[in-house]
């Protein structure tokens, strides 16, 4: 039910006692605003974390081989271990479906040619899994495809900032890019979350780069990521048992730590997520500071108010204002003036926040920002908390003897 | 119209208690204008407010207008104020930031009087007070004796079977006590039943009546001859 008189009743009294009413407003603003400036900048210091280990996935292993540093089995120590494509296979059939994504990578260093422009560039040949792998997002044509494998085309995909630096006055998909003197055909452009040095890269089919480079079988690397669904120590095991294998595989010592590196993520995956886990709660805590510090500054301005107008709820009462209308008349005063200044503060906030964000992306705090629902949550919190404190000293007022309140000079 | 059988009344001080009110019976009739008085302490305002329902009594009882009243609960005691009462406090106890006609209009705001009524209503009072003229100014804008005479109006707003003056003119210079004397005895005239506390002897002999309290007891119940307050004005 809608009272207008009550309203008019109401906006005459914030109307009339601005002071009164610009105060209380501007201790919920003021709470508010520091909220919403603390929630963005924790937000925006996570924000910066996630984006530090987000670029590749998190569930990977990556496979690589050295030189043995132990004799085993009547094998001398110093010997070269080299993967090839028999051992890229073993892998992907012992482990089945523990495995998600697997490729094989090989490194060659290139200079890269199309008209006068060239430069070098790292080249890695890979599997199409590997896109998957390293988050890679195809902008122009597609990556690396199985008939590229099977075929040993001579295709590359190349980095946005490979086609940056060469193809000046054109785009790259479709052209012949010369790497060292020979010439492939761009079937893609790439984008990479992980900064220019990925952008800088230049995908290849790994049978095609064993075939022209050596024509041999050999692989540098093998890269994998394990079933999400496992957990921490389902992880941690895998990448176990995998070095396991591979050191059976190719008679190296237990101990041996160079001849086969095995690199789990799930390892840092883990340091990363603690790291997480601090900053939020570090987050909770900031807000729950400043959502306390707010309630409790509503409630003084509560039994302030209530305590101001002591006299005024005594002639009320006089001339014949029910203990009802007096709670209603000062918590929907107060109500009304913590909502509006709430929302205030979160427009002021939100305003800081997007004026600072240049400045405080030198200070590894990006995209400082809060949800809307978080800070009209805050608001909503606010609020209630302030209409349950003001409750109590309304309650009291309207049960006040008219002759105590009016006595109250 | 209005009986009180004895009324007691006592208030707490620290540890001990106050006895102010010892044992009072009091009976008004219809269109009676009677004074209460009293030195200062002898319970002449706790027995205003009682009878305003502002207050209540330990002991006792009081019947007004035929409804016993007793043990109301705060809703209803706000009813029957708004009903039966209109008070005229010394301070004028107008609220500061609402103008003349909205002071007059807010009884009958309570009595859920629809907007255009009770502004209509609020001003034929004004008018009757002789300030509608002044009907938007706020109570700073306005003398003592104006802004009694907007607190007069707002007391018969909600047409009371009963007015209860607190030492109205305590606040007014002598010339201005005797215009808010004559307008008050002018609605005695019209057949209101007026109750004033005052300690002032002139003032109370333009009443009808005079009762005289000392120490929470009556002292002295008498009727006098009614002296005019026109005259001096």
């Amino acid at each position: 039910m809608f009272d207008l008189d009550l309203w008019r009743e109401i906006f005459q009294s914030i109307n009339m006692n601005r002071t009164r009413s610009l105060l209380s407003g501007f201790t919920v603003a003021f709470a508010i605003l520091l909220f919403t400036i603390l929630f963005g900048i924790a937000n925006g210091l996570q924000n910066t974390f996630a984006e530090a280990f987000i670029d590749d996935a998190t569930n990977s292993i990556f496979i690589q081989s050295g030189k043995t540093t132990k004799a085993h089995k009547g094998l001398q120590a110093g010997r070269r271990i080299n993967f090839k494509n028999e051992d890229f296979d073993f892998v992907k059939e012992e482990f089945g479906n523990k495995v998600e994504f697997i490729t094989a990578r090989i490194y060659r260093n290139v200079q890269a040619s199309f008209r006068n422009e060239q430069s070098s560039y790292t080249l890695r040949a890979v599997h199409p899994d590997h896109q998957f792998l390293e988050k890679t997002m195809i902008r122009d044509g597609r990556y690396i495809n199985q008939s590229d494998i099977q075929n040993r085309t001579k295709v590359v995909v190349i980095g946005r900032l490979v086609e940056e630096d060469l193809f000046i006055k054109t785009t790259a998909l479709g052209k012949y890019i010369n790497l060292s003197g020979i010439q492939y055909k761009v079937v893609g452009v790439f984008t990479d979350d992980g900064g220019d040095n990925e952008e800088r890269l230049i995908y290849m089919p790994v049978s095609t780069a064993q075939h022209l480079y050596g024509n041999n079988d050999y692989i540098d690397q093998i890269n994998l990521t394990y079933n999400p669904e496992m957990d921490y120590d389902e992880a941690l095991s895998f990448g176990n048992l995998i070095t396991k294998k591979m050191k059976d595989r190719f008679s190296v010592a237990k101990s041996d730590q160079r001849a086969i590196r095995v690199r789990n993520m799930a390892e840092g995956t883990k340091a990363v997520g603690q790291m997480t886990f601090g900053l939020s709660v570090i987050i909770l805590v900031i807000g729950f500071g400043t959502l306390i510090a707010g309630i409790v500054g509503v409630s003084n301005i509560m039994i302030f108010i209530v305590k101001e107008r002591t006299k005024e709820i005594g002639i009320r009462k006089a001339l014949g204002a029910s203990p009802r209308s007096i709670v209603s008349i000062i918590l929907i005063e107060s109500i009304l003036i913590t909502a509006i200044a709430g929302y205030v503060g979160l427009l002021i906030g939100v305003g800081v926040l997007e004026l600072v964000e240049p400045i405080l992306k030198v200070y590894f705090i990006k995209d400082p920002g809060v949800s809307n629902s978080l800070v009209i949550g805050a608001t909503i919190t606010l609020i209630t908390a302030g209409a349950i404190a003001g409750y109590l000293p309304a309650k009291k007022a309207s049960k006040i003897k008219p002759i105590v309140a009016l006595r109250n000079d | 119209m209005l009986k009180i059988n004895q009324l007691h009344k006592s208030y707490p001080i620290g540890d001990s208690s106050l006895h102010v009110l010892k044992g009072i019976d009091l009976k008004v009739e219809e269109g009676e204008m009677v004074a209460i008085m009293g030195s200062s302490g002898s319970g002449k305002s706790t027995l205003l407010n009682i009878i305003g329902m502002l207050d209540e009594a330990d002991s006792g009882d009081y019947i007004l207008d035929g409804l016993p009243i007793k043990d109301l609960t705060e809703k209803k005691a706000a009813v029957y104020r708004n009903k039966f009462l209109g008070f005229i406090f010394q301070s004028f106890n107008l609220i500061n930031y609402k103008n003349a006609l909205e002071n007059v209009a807010l009884p009958l705001y309570y009595q859920g009087m629809k907007r255009k009524e009770r502004q209509e209503m609020a001003m034929f009072h004004l008018e009757k007070v002789g300030l509608s003229d002044w009907a938007k100014h706020l109570p700073k804008e306005l003398s003592g004796g104006q802004n009694q005479r907007v607190a007069i109006a707002r007391a018969l707003a909600a047409n009371p079977k009963l007015l209860l003056a607190d030492e109205p003119t305590g606040a007014l210079d002598t010339k201005t006590s005797h215009e808010i004397m004559a307008f008050i005895q002018q609605l005695n005239d019209e057949g209101k039943t007026i109750l004033m506390v005052t300690h002032e002897e002139d003032i109370a002999g333009m009443c009808k009546r005079i009762v005289r309290l000392r120490d929470g007891v009556i002292m002295e119940d008498k009727k006098v001859e009614q002296v005019r307050a026109e005259q001096y004005v």
